[in-house]
């Protein structure tokens, strides 16, 4: 008793403390409110606005459908490719010593670091009609730039990282005991992968995926340097997007936005679920 | 007694032959310019029923010595003889079969599967190897008797005391009966008096099965009582 009446309340800095957090609880609320809740409510209800039957009237233009088809397409390419891309990548970076890791796991990021608007412009000097390949290309009548090839492959580079950056941390957290266990148990090389290295990993490689899934759905800068933007041909979602809003057809851009905005919901839910699953599995 | 010693006993050979021979090992891994040599010509023999203590300081190179012997990595130089065969140029699946009929391993953390019985974990090399579930069953009973673990065959790893799951481990490396017994530190998780009695263990369990058992320990009490002490010396495997 005696100790407490001689040790004043320290409410002083303890409560400044606490009035710091809400302060700062709240700019980060308000902020994303203002950042991200409304942008994100104010396409959900433009796009409702008109009514349901409108809502899929917009969307079924002929080029809108064209270009929901060439973006599921496109992803359905990219992100098996990027997945055993970054399976590999990982495996290779966090599970050995070689010379040039550190190399590879740089040129991993790099996307990351690149503005996508650059990566298609490279792309365009490789693959364009002008460019390094281009001459070459052209007598054997392959197309790349302005077609689905220079799409998928400007989507994949802007995409790389996703799975291998998700994987990194995790599997050499987890090091190789579970799978030099399994060796010492007589298991081979495949089954090793299969069953010890792919099942540790699976939580962490999900989410990687739904990430790279929902970036290649929504890539534009990239993706509009190589498509060249034909109507109802090249047009990926976000490019056509663009192009009906400059069309001043605000109910078509809003319904087609919302396609997307939707795509991201489902993508936050999804990894909302992986995140919990990940967490538990530690 | 004789119904566990048919199951894992083999029949001794006439002559003394080593089950484990290690001819010339060197390994190096390169640091920087530099090289960095953990083992320079390393030579040793473990022969039937025989218990080796391998001694040595942290980064002398022990877990890699047994990593070769193993069959985990390949040595630069030397070369690893089972029964006097060497193994130096067999492919990664002869490599694999070898490991699993004629190696088992033992580390410091059982890395039992926490899903799995302790029954079904000392199943399951069996199992990879191809034996029914029955067999497997049987064996795996009779082993975890033996360790004294009859009847907490059913219980799931963390059910199990840290001496108990260590000597489920033991259980499941010897459960495909292999020739050779490598440990990294099997009691260097447990207090003394545990480790006195998986040691206890699995020294029975390499004397009945005529087993060459090849042990890295820092305790000196459990060296002393092997039948060899050896350390690493620059490289080299020295006896002391
Ligand atoms: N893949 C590798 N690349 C480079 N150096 C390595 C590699 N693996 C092991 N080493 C080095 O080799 C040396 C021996 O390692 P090892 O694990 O065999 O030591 P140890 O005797 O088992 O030590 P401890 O008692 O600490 O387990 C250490 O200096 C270690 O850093
Ligand atoms: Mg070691």
């Amino acid at each position: 008793m005696s100790m407490v009446a001689h040790s004043p309340p320290s409410a002083g800095p303890a409560r400044r403390l606490v009035d710091g957090r809400r302060l700062i609880i709240g700019i980060v609320l308000l902020l994303t409110a203002i950042v991200i809740i409304a942008p994100v409510g104010v396409i959900l209800i433009q796009a409702g606005s008109q009514g349901f039957g409108a809502f899929l009237g917009s969307l079924s233009t002929s080029d809108t459908r064209a270009a929901i088809g060439l973006s599921l397409v496109t992803a359905l390419i990219v992100v098996p490719i990027n997945t055993l891309f970054g399976i590999a990548a990982a495996w290779a970076i966090a599970k050995f010593r070689f010379p040039g890791r550190k190399l590879l796991l740089a040129i991993v990021e790099l996307p990351f670091s690149v503005s996508p608007i650059v990566a298609g412009i490279a792309y365009l000097f490789v693959y364009g009609g002008q460019g390094l390949l281009g001459p070459f290309l052209d007598a054997h009548d392959l197309k790349i730039m302005f077609a689905l090839p220079g799409i998928v492959l400007a989507s994949m580079f802007v995409t790389a990282p996703f799975v291998a950056r998700e994987l990194i941390p995790l599997m050499t957290l987890q090091g190789n005991d579970d799978e030099e266990v399994a060796a010492t148990l007589g298991a081979h090389g495949r089954q090793i992968f299969f069953r010890v290295t792919l099942p540790n990993i699976r939580w962490g490689l999900l989410y990687g995926i739904v990430l790279c899934n929902a970036r290649v759905l929504g890539e534009f800068g990239a993706v509009s340097i190589v498509s060249g933007s034909i109507r109802g041909e090249t047009n990926t979602l976000p490019l056509q997007i663009e192009l009906l809003y400059h069309d001043y057809n605000t109910a078509g851009a809003f319904a087609a936005a919302s396609v997307l905005t939707l795509v991201a919901l489902v993508t936050l839910v999804v990894k909302l679920i992986l995140e919990a699953r990940i967490g538990e599995g530690h | 007694m004789s119904e566990q010693a048919s199951t894992l006993s083999r029949p001794t050979a006439t002559k003394r032959v080593p089950v484990l021979r290690l001819a010339g090992i060197e390994r190096h891994y390169k640091e920087g310019a530099g090289r960095l040599n953990i083992l320079s010509g390393a030579n040793l023999s473990v022969y039937p029923g025989e218990l080796v203590a391998l001694v040595a300081p942290s980064g002398a190179g022990k877990s890699t010595l047994l990593h070769v012997a193993g069959l985990l990595e390949k040595p630069d130089a030397g070369d690893v003889f089972i029964d006097e065969k060497p193994l130096g140029e067999l492919n990664d699946a002869n490599r694999t079969i070898i490991r699993r009929l004629q190696i088992g391993f033992v580390y410091q953390f059982h890395h039992l599967l926490p899903e799995f019985s302790a029954l079904e974990n000392v199943m399951m090399p069996q199992l990879i190897r191809g034996l029914s579930k029955a067999e497997a069953a049987k064996r795996a009973a009779e082993l975890l008797s033996y360790m004294r673990l009859g009847e907490r065959k059913d219980h799931r790893p963390s059910e199990l005391s840290g001496g108990e799951q260590q000597r489920v481990a033991i259980a499941r490396a010897v459960a495909n009966a292999p020739r050779i017994l490598l440990a990294d530190e099997p009691t260097g998780n447990l207090d003394p008096t545990t480790a006195h009695y998986v040691f206890d263990a699995l020294a029975a369990l390499v004397r009945a099965s005529g087993l060459a058992a090849l042990i890295v320990t820092h305790n000196m009490d459990l060296a002393e009582r092997m039948d060899r002490r050896i350390t690493l010396n620059a490289g080299k495997i020295v006896e002391f």
